[in-house]
């Protein structure tokens, strides 16, 4: 398997919980989240289980970011590790 | 006044009232797209001729409701005039009904307006044993209700996966409802008999590493009106439009064959027996069906 270097090393540059928000508006948070960063800059985003997981990855990636990794906390949540295009 | 003939009447589109020699007119609507201009011709003959008032019906229907029995011929040219049609009933092929696909909706797997059109062109109004509805869904959200029709047809994707562009970052694990992908170490498995082409996978995967070709998923003998029913799928993912009009075509022929008159198509297979028509739908995908041999 052939790994590219920016799906294994990052470092994070902000983190925004979406654990206490429910559809739609878990992707709205997490836009705003992103809107906040300079382009390049990377974010982690906490997620619930469920249908956070199951959509939001889909809707960062149709916005034309790039995420680089989603991590199981073992606690019923997610990280979904994101690097910010700017358009 | 001439007597009225309810019957030509109804097949086409006036429905009876209970309010004498009233009319709910039914028009031709294909996959739940109206022009602006074809709005306001209806708006305007609604204004003009019925009450003021349009019935949206649950199929994506419009009907302009208490036409008077005078005024069928007038409203029926100045609906033509303003490029709206009149829709069917009765024994035929009913209106096509369509969400909106991928052309619109981000969840959309196949281009469901065209193919509405091209069915609808191909079988409207096409008389048989009884009513016949096809429905077509873009995605596995079903929005449209695939199963509750006749012949649904539902988009999905056929996926496959390239090594070489996955960093296995676990998105697609959990974007799959089917559990069909599983990350174990540096390897990922696709339990592909479980794969339900719904293409959340190929959607959400954000290297692109999985691909996929879009196509039809048929379910029959929808029906869920007096009788519930909801249709089985019983063929494997149809990506060639002309396969699947093989396949209609058979279904509709088998209709035509098997059932008593005014017998639903669910009834006519259930009688027929599913392994029968299994088999006769089989053959039109394979392209070995005998109506293929004949018109082929």
């Amino acid at each position: 398997m052939p790994e590219q270097e920016s799906q294994t090393e990052y470092s994070i540059d902000d983190a925004v919980d979406i654990t206490d928000v429910v559809c739609p508006t878990t992707f709205v948070k997490a836009k705003v989240a992103l809107e906040e960063l300079d382009d390049g800059q990377i974010l982690s985003i906490r997620m619930n289980d469920g249908e956070p997981v199951q959509n939001v990855p889909r809707s960062i990636k149709e916005e034309g970011h790039k995420i680089l990794k989603l991590l199981d906390n073992r606690d019923g949540t997610y990280n979904l590790i994101v690097r910010k295009i700017e358009e | 006044m001439a007597t009225v003939d309810y019957k030509t009447l109804k097949n086409g589109g006036f429905m009876r009232q209970i309010q004498k020699n009233r009319f709910s007119l039914r028009l031709k609507v294909v996959g739940g797209n109206l022009t602006a201009e074809q709005l306001t011709t209806i708006a305007e003959i609604a204004k003009k001729y019925g009450d003021g008032h349009i019935h949206l019906t649950s199929r994506q229907g419009v009907e302009i409701p208490f036409i008077p029995l005078d005024n069928v011929d007038a409203v029926k040219n100045e609906l033509l005039e303003g490029g709206v049609l009149t829709g069917v009933c009765g024994p035929r092929v009913r209106t096509v009904t369509a969400c909106q696909g991928c052309t619109v909706c981000p969840s959309g797997c196949i281009d469901t307006y065209p193919l509405a059109v091209a069915i609808s062109e191909r079988y409207f109004g096409r008389e048989l044993p009884h009513k016949f509805k096809f429905g077509i869904t873009g995605c596995q959200n079903n929005c449209l209700k695939a199963e509750e029709n006749d012949l649904g047809i539902k988009g999905g994707y056929l996926i496959s996966w390239r090594e070489e562009a996955c960093t296995l970052c676990g998105v697609c694990v959990k974007a799959c409802r089917e559990n069909a992908i599983e990350i174990n170490g540096n390897s990922l498995i696709f339990h592909e008999e479980k794969c339900n082409h719904c293409g959340r996978c190929v959607k959400s995967c954000p290297t692109d590493a999985w691909q996929g070709t879009s196509g039809y998923l048929l379910s029959f003998g929808g029906t869920f009106g007096n009788l519930i029913a909801k249709g089985n799928q019983i063929l494997p993912i149809i990506h060639d439009d002309a396969v699947l009009f093989r396949v209609a075509d058979a279904a509709l022929a088998f209709f035509s064959e098997y059932a008593k008159p005014s017998e639903r198509f669910r009834i006519a297979v259930d009688r027929a027996g599913w392994d029968q028509f299994k088999k006769t739908m089989e053959q039109a995908y394979a392209g070995t069906g005998i109506s293929n041999r004949i018109f082929n």
